[in-house]
């Protein structure tokens, strides 16, 4: 009868080729789950926002182009999109592709996983944003054209900073979808925590601690998201409005 | 750079029986997820504290971590368990396709159990009060009078979720089964012709999930109106 042998020690072994414990290779994985996340959530956030406030205008035609932006990142699974920035888009951009063959691999994988994750995330906060714009009374709106503001200055200093504390949840678990959708680069070989997680097993054949090692540091990871969101939803809050933000 | 669709028509029967399987896959997890989400969410809003802290532990578990990494503890534990279970000498290897099976199910249930949850606890509580006053059961009052009206109101979330999840069954790409991203995969890399393959894999899920949430949306304003 065979049965698992549970070896927690495993973290503080060496790899077999020496020098590196296994606890560095999962770190190593989390510095690059963060990395690509934050580089991602940067993306998102800026073209989300810019996105989700265009579909607010009443310029029909900036109306269709958010739309089509949205629809055409929603209805392809996320695996095939990364597939399309890793494999397919650098075919039809030659300076990219002489960069993707001379560079090192990480470097390519890292790039891809940032756009692929930053453009698709982009287009579910534009959702968001659009939802909260949308969500404020028309009196805001009207207020702001009543004392004699542009266009821009309308969204810039009325909609949007109304508009973004009321998104502050929604956009509190975007962040942490992105974060949960980062362990899909790793099927363009992106060596995040997941990846190594999975090496780790590989190796030592360990994979319950691995697994198990992988699953508490998400945990963390989310629930430090969910904190630093709700401290920033206490701290933006406006006087005399509702706030959640675990008080 | 030139491009040659003909490999993904020389392929398509291979590439409709991956089809196949992601149909598949989707219409038994979504099914099997309602159900066991049902059940889930009727634990979590059960009076008892151990039941419902259960429920809701498992449900914030799953929805925690990623499906890849999920996907990968069932691929591993699947075998352990169901050898603890036949009492075997060795873990049992059921297969990619069939621990994505069981993997979904167990997964969407997380998600499908927060939809039936926000259904049933928008039903006003004078529906629950007055089944009981007719003399109904628990189980009574819930299957006839509460899930119904639950599931009614739910049913475009419902649909828009069984959207997303046929997209997220792409992912058992990483434990090899052979879905129509895999089947795709395969042929692509076989061949090296990555680029058709994957443009024309983008094309078909496009214009599927456009189509199906354009039918939930207007869907949806059907239902608004009826109510």
């Amino acid at each position: 009868m065979t049965t698992y042998i549970m070896n927690w020690g495993v973290f503080f072994e060496e790899l077999p080729g020496g020098g590196e414990k296994y606890w560095q290779l999962i770190a190593s994985g989390v510095v690059w789950t963060l990395a690509v996340s934050a580089c991602a959530w940067i993306i998102a956030i800026v073209l989300g926002s810019l996105i989700g406030t265009i579909r607010t205008t009443d310029k029909p035609w900036m109306v269709r182009f958010g739309n089509a932006w949205v629809e055409l990142f929603r209805n392809i699974p996320l695996l095939v999109q990364m597939f399309l920035w890793y494999f397919v888009i650098p075919e039809f951009i030659p300076p990219l592709k002489r960069w993707i063959v001379s560079t090192n691999p990480a470097n390519a994988q890292f790039l891809a996983a940032v756009l692929c994750l930053g453009l698709f995330t982009s287009a579910r906060i534009a959702e968001q944003v659009r939802a909260g714009i949308q969500s404020l009374s028309r009196g805001q709106r009207y207020a702001g054209m009543a004392i004699g503001l542009t266009q821009p200055q309308l969204y810039r200093f009325v909609l949007l900073p109304m508009g973004f504390r009321i998104i502050i949840p929604p956009l509190t678990s975007e962040t942490m979808n992105l974060i949960k959708n980062s362990s899909i680069a790793l099927t363009i070989g992106l060596a995040e925590l997941t990846f190594r997680a999975r090496e780790l097993g590989e190796y030592t054949f360990n994979f319950f601690e691995a697994f198990s090692a992988a699953t508490l540091i998400y945990i963390v990871i989310a629930m430090t998201a969910n904190r630093v969101m709700a401290l920033i939803e206490r701290r933006t809050a406006v006087p005399g409005m509702i706030v959640g933000g675990g008080k | 750079m030139h491009l040659d669709f003909s490999i993904v028509t020389s392929s398509l029967p291979y590439l409709w029986k991956g089809f196949q399987y992601t149909v598949q896959l989707t219409a038994i997890a979504a099914l099997g997820g309602l159900v066991f989400g049902t059940m889930l969410a009727l634990a979590r809003l059960a009076p008892t504290k151990w039941l419902a802290n259960t429920a809701a532990g498992y449900v914030n578990l799953m929805r925690s971590i990623p499906l890849v990494l999920v996907i990968f503890w069932f691929f591993f534990l699947m075998p352990e368990i169901l050898q603890w279970m036949t009492r075997a000498d060795r873990p049992v290897q059921i297969g990619a396709e069939r621990t994505a099976i069981i993997t979904f199910i167990l997964f969407e249930a997380a998600y499908f159990c927060e939809i039936m949850r926000a259904g049933i606890q928008s039903i006003p509580k004078g529906q629950v009060h007055s089944a009981y006053a007719l003399g109904l059961t628990y189980a009574q009052a819930m299957r006839l009078v509460i899930l119904p009206q639950a599931f009614r109101n739910m049913i475009p979330v419902l649909l828009t979720q069984t959207i997303i999840l046929f997209q997220d069954t792409s992912l058992v790409y990483v434990i090899s089964a052979t879905d129509f991203v895999g089947a795709a995969s395969k042929i692509a890399q076989r061949d090296g012709r990555l680029i058709e393959m994957y443009l024309f894999v983008a094309a078909v899920y496009f214009v599927i999930c456009f189509t199906l949430s354009f039918m939930v949306k207007r869907l949806q304003r059907k239902i608004a109106v009826i109510r």
